[in-house]
């Protein structure tokens, strides 16, 4: 499985972000979420959404094996383990593994869909990963 | 203090002085936040009768307790001021991203004091809070500095800024953010300019605290969810606010050629369908809304891009000034944008002087040289430009604002100047809608719709009845609206998507960790009614119901064509209207709240004794 966006349809309002942050850290803070959203204003006018493709490259490049999969497939860095040693942060073609400087680890996405249900216009949904 | 950030940061711009104080706990209790903030510190921070342009005038940034939390619509803060146009209380809402990145900086409101002795810009870091230079932003555009800033401080800087209309004091100045959305009303913008403050710009690390995590989020994610299952959510998606454009032209209330006529016989070229199809290119929303109503925009054929038009900036930059092409009436919206102009204002004022002119009352070498002609739209253009600019005689005497223009102009222009205590009214035809006129009548700020947007509800039961029920319905809807920006969400999630109003105070209870029911917010939104109506009293010599007159328009010349064609509302009728609002607030027959009323609100210690601010 993985998140999926359709870039054309967001809107920027970030409610993703927070449903995020508030899963992973219990935190009302868009800074601390899994996926990112980049506005391209004032041209073209478009929002360009970020979010884990789970293609594994994180865990390729992670020198001491910190990032496992969970039961729904999805990546994630084991805090205990992590070295924030940036291997995976520089590695991911996405630009979505995140670190923060009161945060002991680097974090990614782990399939939890709640940016999903808050997401107005549809852009987010979670399916098989394609071939 | 749970839902808010905690401190209140204070910038004296004469010293260049930044100091950071405790929310003050009193204030959120009896005011919660945003516009109730706002209102507060303008009563008890601003000495009587200060000049708006001067010193002693304050701009009060304020969020709510809602602003930057997962809840539908909480992108929302409130600018609140003395207004230059009017006079009076300014209290300006707007969305997009600010109010959120500053509660993440940690800050509840910023309360700017104090003139500047040069231009600077507040910059904002978390921690890290300055005053730096502005000199080599003075000048510029309101979009061009947004972008320049963002280039310079990063992307996830967000940007506040007024464009050359700010600087060169035009009355009804805006300030901008976003790329697309405005604190757009009573001249806020002009007192950044007086203040020789060129912008804002935020950026915050930090979270909201939260009293009961799981709770709010399990209430946080029903109402998304509420808002996802509306009937209405893809049409509004959609179109956003222009939507209303066909209703008001098919219900005689989209204003045409300053309001002479509420149908605009192009109305059809101007509608949401031409606008989604010609021009829109994405839909832009503010922070956590899940109903997009920003429509951003490319003209190809002015090579500009503009979030908009949105209805009020089509109705009064385009049918008002008898502009038929969406793509002409998105080029003045943009460059109102750019030059930091209130287009509603912008186009009340304009379409005053286009009506001057065919009535050759203002002729060829007043107007500047232009044919200022009914629906010609590069006059238009170009006489924005100069009214931000304050450039030549008409440019200088618009940046005015109509009241003024009207009165050194004379010659019986003032009947067709359409405003209220000064502000210019928004686009909706009042000539046969009771309600709708008297929400004109009595809103806090002067002529504006979104207080009370009665005009469904007039058309529901019967447009021209003069009933109590109808003065009772705008007072409910002053209350309600006005709380939505004190909370500092917006109003549209439950005004368009029909979200629950029972969704409100259980959230604000388990952000907050204190128990208030929707009656007790109420109570609380109609002390900060009281508390702005007091404001003018205090503010405005010989203040009362005077202040209260109806655009003469709507009560002396029929309107022309469409459903409404004949008719007007006789001026007895508006009276009438007065009286039944008058008596329900508890004020008295001269619009003034009496003792029992303020005594009943928690506002007499605040007030003091009435008597002594007439």
């Amino acid at each position: 499985m993985r998140l999926y966006a359709d870039s054309a349809k967001c809107s920027g309002c970030r409610a993703c972000l927070l449903a995020c942050s508030l899963h992973l850290f219990g935190e009302n803070n868009p800074k601390k979420a899994a996926l990112a959203i980049v506005p391209h204003f004032p041209a073209p006018g478009t929002f360009e959404v970020k979010v884990c493709t789970q293609c594994g490259r994180c865990a390729e490049v992670c020198p001491v094996d910190a990032i496992h999969q969970n039961e729904k497939g999805a990546y994630y860095i084991e805090p205990d383990e992590c070295t924030l040693c940036m291997a995976c942060v520089e590695e991911c073609p996405e630009g979505v593994v995140f670190t923060r400087p009161d945060v002991g680890y680097a974090w990614q996405c782990d399939l939890c869909g709640n940016c999903v249900e808050v997401c107005g216009p549809g852009v987010l949904w979670i399916a098989e990963r394609e071939a | 203090m749970y839902g808010y950030a905690g401190r209140v940061l204070r910038v004296d711009l004469t010293r260049g002085i930044i100091t950071r104080e405790p929310t003050p706990e009193a204030v959120v209790r009896d005011y919660l936040g945003a516009r109730g903030m706002g209102a507060y510190l303008l009563w008890t921070e601003v000495p009587k009768r200060t000049d708006p342009l001067g010193p002693g005038n304050k701009l009060f940034l304020s969020t709510g307790p809602l602003s930057g939390t997962l809840f539908p619509g909480a992108g929302k803060m409130d600018f609140t001021t003395k207004s230059p146009l009017t006079g009076g209380y300014a209290g300006a809402s707007m969305g997009g991203m600010l109010a959120a990145e500053l509660k993440y900086a940690g800050y509840d409101a910023v309360i700017l004091e104090g003139i500047s002795p040069r231009p600077v810009y507040l910059y904002i870091d978390d921690e890290r809070v300055e005053l730096r230079p502005a000199d080599a932003y003075w000048g510029q555009g309101s979009l061009t500095l947004e972008k320049r800033l963002k280039d310079e401080l990063g992307e996830d800087f967000q940007i506040a800024t007024i464009g050359p209309a700010g600087e060169k004091l035009v009355k009804y100045a805006c300030i901008s953010h976003d790329f697309g959305r405005q604190a757009g009303r009573g001249g806020v913008g002009t007192v950044m300019g007086a203040k020789k403050l060129k912008a804002i710009a935020v950026r915050g690390s930090g979270g909201i605290p939260i009293a009961d995590t799981a709770e709010f989020v399990r209430l946080a994610r029903e109402a998304y969810r509420a808002c996802k299952e509306a009937e209405g959510l893809e049409a509004w998606t959609r179109y956003g606010t222009m939507m209303v454009t066909s209703w008001c032209n098919e219900n005689a209330a989209l204003p045409t050629r300053n309001f002479q006529s509420g149908t605009f016989e192009q109305g059809a070229s101007i509608y949401a369908s031409v606008h989604r199809k010609t021009i829109v290119v994405t839909d832009k929303a503010c922070f956590g809304c899940p109903s997009p109503c920003g429509k951003y925009s490319h003209s190809k054929k002015h090579n500009i891009y503009v979030e908009g038009p949105e209805y009020e900036t089509n109705g009064m930059l385009g049918s008002d000034l008898g502009l038929g092409d969406i793509e002409d009436i998105a080029k003045a919206n943009q460059l109102c944008d750019e030059l930091g102009l209130d287009s509603i204002s912008t186009g009340g004022t304009i379409a005053w002087a286009m009506e001057c002119y065919e009535k050759g009352i203002l002729n060829r070498e007043q107007s500047g040289g232009l044919d200022l002609r009914f629906g010609n739209a590069e006059a238009v253009f170009d006489l924005i430009d100069r009214v931000a600019h304050r450039d030549g005689w008409l440019g200088n005497l618009l940046a005015e604002g109509v009241k003024r223009a009207a009165s050194a102009v004379g010659q019986d222009s003032e009947k067709w100047a359409v405003h209220v205590k000064g502000m210019e009214q928004s686009a909706y035809d009042t000539h046969s809608a009771t309600s709708m006129l008297l929400a004109y009548m009595t809103a806090d700020v002067g002529a504006h719709h979104n207080r009370a947007w009665a005009i469904t509800y007039d058309l529901a039961v019967g447009r021209d009845r003069v009933t109590p029920e109808k003065a009772a319905k705008v007072i409910e809807l002053q209350h309600i609206r006005p709380l939505m920006d004190t909370l500092g969400c917006c109003r549209l999630q439950w005004v368009e998507l029909g979200m629950p109003l029972s969704c409100y105070a259980p959230a604000l209870q388990a952000l907050t960790g204190v128990q208030r029911s929707w009656e007790d917010l109420l109570h609380i939104s109609e002390r900060i009614w009281n508390l702005t109506r007091m404001v003018w009293v205090r503010e405005v010599e010989g203040f009362g119901r005077a202040w209260d007159s109806p655009a003469t328009r709507f009560v002396r010349e029929p309107a022309v064509g469409g459903v409404t064609d004949g008719k007007l509302t006789p001026p007895l009728a508006a009276q009438q209207m007065l009286d039944y609002y008058y008596e329900q607030r508890g004020w008295d027959a001269n619009g003034i709240p009496t003792s029992e009323t303020l005594q009943r609100l928690g506002l007499s210690d605040l007030v003091g004794d009435r008597s002594a601010w007439r």
